[in-house]
């Protein structure tokens, strides 16, 4: 025996998992989507996600080193480059790149580094910086180029989204309900398949990465809120698929509420959250000033998580019978 | 097929020790006991140097009600009266007994023949369970008979033996399962007498096919005994886990016990060894554990002596492995990392596990990101990244109000931990020095 | 005009009854307080250590004066300015300061990488309080330093750094303020306070090991082993045996560091005296 016997407590194995395994997942799971919009918006979208992936990248390794002065440990863990993919599907693909570079910095420096890092951010360091850049950069964020133009970046041809459409009442031009499920309309870098994001999503579930309960609250929210809002008046409010398939509820729902960072911890609390975030979206698409209200409504729980937190605990072993 | 109903874990089973036979381990050279081997007041000595002392003679005595003696393993002289580290790593008063021959005390039965028939009341098995000095045999090391006598105001309906061995490597239990099934089904049908029960299951994970077969099928002639196969999830050897998966109730928060909503649950080893004490009227003080590992040439099940050296038992299973970097005492999950290997057997050591060293380390702490994978994965319903935080922040209080006390140290959260966090080292950090305050707090009333 | 008019009644009507709600309740629920607590809590350090036994400065300063309207300020110190501050607040008060002898922190564990060999690798959480529960640690040595730094960590002043040549804590006697952060922190109660002696020379034994001596022997080659050389050489009956372990009691030692010399294990030190000259008899004046 060579070594001096290691002495630590139990337990002494431990499952494999680790946060490099659960960013790569979810990166993983981010391919489908990041192939249909390569498809369907060609140069534009590959020049915004690589973009964006290095600025993010680039932005934690010299935050961490030169400003927090600590060992660069969180680069290689896959957080910041899953920050840049959704940064990126967040915005239209001919967003000129100093304004991608923009979002990246308040991204990764205000949304996560300010708080100190992987784990102590409060809202979701993507959402961050696409509220930032859509405040800031209005008339860019919400022009969108029609899909199939492979070799063009910004001198793209505009068209309106699905919500957009609808914020203007126009019902009748909007894109049939397949299409929009396959992703071929105009919206946002990552949003506009709906197909490719619930196949991300089913990964993320099979690999246990993310539970159903938030995805399957918001979506169910908005489903039952459009349905009865179509229901009362048809001829005003687009069905519930529509709302279902167009905008970023899926990528919303699926990759951007369910970040463990900010999400609440107990099942009983990632219902509500996301009860909550599927009510504010719908309030916000139908009555409010902007087309989409994901991200608000996500930003918006984000600061209740901790309320949550602190209010919905899981039910303790035995708690039923002492009651 | 039954589980518990919170959280759990699937740790790799790595029974590599499964398919080998129960083998008696010679005798050791010299024998060392120490006087706290279960849980409770330590036993008193009653030997002293130089005395002659046989297999089976009682060398301590029990130090009050939540006690047990402790007999001798072996024959020879007393050597001398000190101290030992024992699996605890604590260092602990100890005989030491060299060994002279195997001559054993008179009115132990030694055949091999299955005795079924007992006419003794209640009271006498219970006295005759506690002269012959058993604990619980899973680990935690509980006096049994303290168990068969509910406190007041708690009425026990049934037996629950616990036959899972949930603990990855282990295999003590099952080889004792397929070698000794009616010693133990005679063993249940005591322990139930003695809690003057009418019902008893035995709870078998189904990794185990071969033992719930085995036992299912023996057990027709005990119509009161029930071999319930459950679901593999760690940690459903844990008391309160077993009585949710088996009977389905959940026992209150401490200080409830499972006799609270009506179970008494004991180890099958236990019942084996009570089966011995009644019927063979033979005391405890040999068992079967299990010495295994990756790196072992050879690992087994040995019967083995009390008071015996593990490096004893690692020697007979091919000696120690060079890249050895870690020894536990008892399973991976719950077990003890040993100091040496000169650590003597004791009546709860269910095993011995050597890890080499790419096994033992652990990986570097990072940032908690929150998954929620580990509130997820706790057994008993807790948030365990908020008990070690307020842990680490001394936040005693609201560590109580957190319900830091029932946590059973399982050791699924820091398993799941994506962030290899060190949550058990400060949740147990925690209950310790909350179950000091209340401690204190209750002497105080 | 009107709606100038209506705009400056309406606020003005608001001012009024807040103000009025204001000083009701500045009435109602006016706390008073001695004036000399806050004029006490001026002159305190207002590290808020906890170190005099309150909680936190302001909690002294109303501890001395309710002590000073008792009639004394015995037993009262703040450990961190000592008898200059006290002296202050006695002023304040207008009573004697009753002098206190200003202490220090003493580490009593010896056993250094060298004295002590590592026999096992601690792997876990880098905080004494949880290698505590490894019962041993990395060390035959179950009573000796964990070195992993809580009373480093527990210090507000900067005054207990590790060493990490020897794994040991090392006082800063010119920083410690003898609050007693560092004996709290420590689970196995190795830190001690022990008042500062002459020059702040003291005699100490440093070590806690209460294990027989055979195997308090081997585990580290400073150990005290119980031997009770010390005992008998003391003529002043100022160390006591008990449980295999010797002490020095400060009120009683002379610092002759007879038992120095007579300790076989080198367990006791004499501190911060100046070098011994070879084979001159300076140990035997006692310093009283």
């Amino acid at each position: 025996m060579a070594n001096k016997l290691i002495v630590s407590l139990s337990p002494h194995v431990h499952g494999g998992d680790s946060i490099q395994k659960n960013m790569y997942g979810v990166l993983i799971a981010l391919v489908p989507a990041l192939l249909v919009s390569f498809y369907m918006f060609g140069l534009g979208a590959l020049a915004v996600t690589l973009t964006s992936v290095a600025a993010c990248l680039f932005f934690e390794w010299a935050i961490t080193k030169y400003i927090l002065k600590r060992e660069c440990s969180t680069l290689s863990d896959g957080s910041a480059a899953i920050t840049g993919v959704l940064l990126a599907f967040n915005v239209p693909s001919n967003l000129p790149i100093w304004i991608i570079i923009i979002g990246a910095l308040v991204a990764i420096g205000i949304g996560k580094m300010t708080f100190g890092g992987l784990g102590c951010n409060p809202f979701n360091p993507a959402l961050v910086g696409r509220i930032f850049l859509l405040i800031s950069f209005p008339v860019q964020m919400t022009t969108w180029p029609v899909a199939g133009q492979l070799l063009a970046y910004t001198d793209v041809n505009t068209a309106a989204t699905p919500l957009a459409l609808m914020q203007q009442g126009n019902l009748s031009e909007l894109p049939d309900t397949l299409s929009l499920f396959l992703g071929n309309h105009a919206g946002s870098l990552g949003e506009i398949s709906a197909l490719a994001l619930l196949l991300g999503g089913a990964y993320l579930l099979w690999k246990k990465i993310i539970t159903w309960h938030i995805p399957v609250s918001i979506l169910a929210t908005v489903f039952v809120f459009a349905g009865i809002m179509w229901l009362v008046n048809p001829a005003e409010y687009a069905s519930p698929f529509v709302h279902l398939f167009a905008g970023g509820l899926m990528l919303g729902a699926i990759f951007m509420a369910t970040d463990y960072v900010t999400s609440p911890m107990s099942h009983k609390g990632q219902i509500i959250y996301g009860v909550c975030i599927g009510f504010l979206t719908m309030l916000i698409r139908l009555f409010g000033a902007y087309p989409e209200g994901m991200s608000f409504a996500i930003f918006i729980m984000n600061a209740f998580t901790p309320l949550i937190n602190t209010y919905c605990k899981p039910k303790r072993f035995g708690e039923v019978v002492k009651k | 097929m039954k589980t518990f109903k919170i959280g759990g874990v699937h740790p790799a089973e790595n029974k590599l020790s499964a398919g080998k036979a129960i083998v008696t381990l010679g005798l050791p050279k010299q024998a060392v006991f120490p006087l706290s081997q279960h849980i409770g007041a330590p036993a008193t000595a009653i030997v002293k140097k130089g005395d002659v002392v046989k297999v089976g003679t009682k060398i301590a005595e029990a130090g009050g009600f939540v006690s047990a003696p402790i007999f001798s393993s072996v024959s020879g002289k007393v050597n001398k009266i000190d101290t030992v580290i024992d699996a605890s790593s604590y260092r602990k008063p100890a005989i030491y007994i060299d060994v002279v021959g195997d001559e054993w005390e008179e009115g132990i039965d030694r055949s091999q023949d299955l005795v079924t028939t007992c006419d003794l009341t209640p009271e006498q098995i219970v006295a005759k369970i506690k002269d012959a000095g058993v604990v619980g045999m899973g680990g935690a090391c509980f006096p049994c008979h303290v168990k068969l006598c509910p406190p007041p105001g708690a009425k026990a309906e049934c037996v629950i033996i616990n036959a899972v061995e949930c603990e990855p490597y282990l295999t003590a239990d099952h080889r004792l399962m397929l070698e000794k099934p009616e010693q133990i089904l005679v063993g249940v049908s005591l322990l139930m007498k003695a809690a003057k029960v009418g019902k008893g299951y035995i709870g078998i994970e189904n990794n185990k096919p071969d033992a719930i077969k085995l036992l299912t099928e023996k057990a027709k002639a005990y119509p009161h005994i029930e071999i319930v196969p459950l679901k593999v999830k760690y940690p459903q050897g844990g008391e309160k886990q077993l009585v949710d998966a088996v009977i389905n109730r959940q026992v209150p928060a401490p200080p409830a016990i499972p006799v609270n909503v009506g179970a008494i649950v004991q180890n099958v080893g236990t019942a084996y060894a009570v089966y011995e004490a009644v019927m063979k009227n033979k005391p405890l003080f040999e068992r079967v554990v299990t010495v295994t590992g990756h790196s072992l040439p050879n690992p087994s099940n040995f019967l083995t002596r009390m008071g015996t050296p593990m490096s004893q038992l690692i020697d007979a299973a091919g000696g120690m492995p060079e890249d050895t970097a870690k020894i536990i005492g008892g399973g991976p999950m719950m077990g003890k990392a040993l100091m040496n290997a000169e650590v003597p057997i004791c009546k709860g050591s269910s095993g011995v596990l050597l890890m080499n060293d790419k096994e033992a380390s652990r990986a570097k702490e990072q940032p908690c990101i929150r998954c929620a994978k580990c509130v997820g994965a706790c057994p008993m319903g807790l948030e365990p990244f908020l008990l070690a935080t307020l842990s680490e922040l001394k936040e005693w209080e609201r560590l109580e109000k957190e319900g830091v006390m029932s946590c059973i140290e399982c050791g699924s959260c820091q398993f799941t931990c994506p962030s290899h966090r060190y949550l058990l080292d400060y949740i147990r950090y925690g209950k310790t020095t909350v179950g000091g305050i209340i401690r204190a707090r209750n002497a105080k009333k | 005009m009107n709606v100038i008019l209506i705009a400056v009644i309406s606020l003005g009507a608001i001012g009024l009854i807040s103000a009025i709600v204001l000083y009701v309740c500045s009435k109602k629920f006016a706390v008073h307080e001695d004036a000399r607590i806050a004029q006490v809590a001026a002159v305190l350090p207002q590290a808020n250590c906890g170190g005099c036994g309150y909680p936190g400065c302001a909690g002294f300063a109303g501890a001395c004066v309710k002590a000073a309207d008792a009639g004394s300020l015995e037993g009262k110190l703040c450990p961190v300015g000592g008898a200059s501050v006290m002296e202050k607040v006695a002023a304040i008060l207008g009573m004697e300061a009753v002098v206190t002898e200003p202490k220090v922190a003493v580490v009593r564990c010896n056993g250094t990488c060298e004295n002590r060999p590592r026999t096992n690798v601690y792997d876990g959480a880098r905080t004494c309080a949880i290698a505590n529960a490894t019962a041993t640690g990395e060390t035959g040595c179950a009573f000796g330093c964990l070195g992993c730094g809580d009373c480093v960590a527990a210090c507000g002043f900067d005054a207990i750094r590790m060493n990490p040549d020897m794994g040991l804590p090392e006082v800063d006697e010119e920083k410690c303020t003898a609050c007693g952060g560092c004996v709290k922190a420590c689970p196995r109660h190795i830190i001690e306070l022990r008042p500062k002696g002459k020059k702040g020379r003291r005699m100490v034994v440093r070590c806690v090991n209460k294990d027989k001596g055979p195997i308090a022997n081997k585990v580290c080659a400073v150990s005290c082993i119980g031997c009770g050389k010390c005992v008998k050489v003391c003529e002043f009956e100022a160390i006591t045996l008990e449980a295999n372990l010797a002490y020095i009691e400060p009120q009683k030692c002379r610092l002759c560091r007879k038992c120095e010399d007579a300790c076989p294990k080198n367990a006791i030190q004499a501190m911060n005296f100046p070098p011994r000259k070879p084979k001159v008899e300076e140990s035997s004046e006692p310093k009283a």
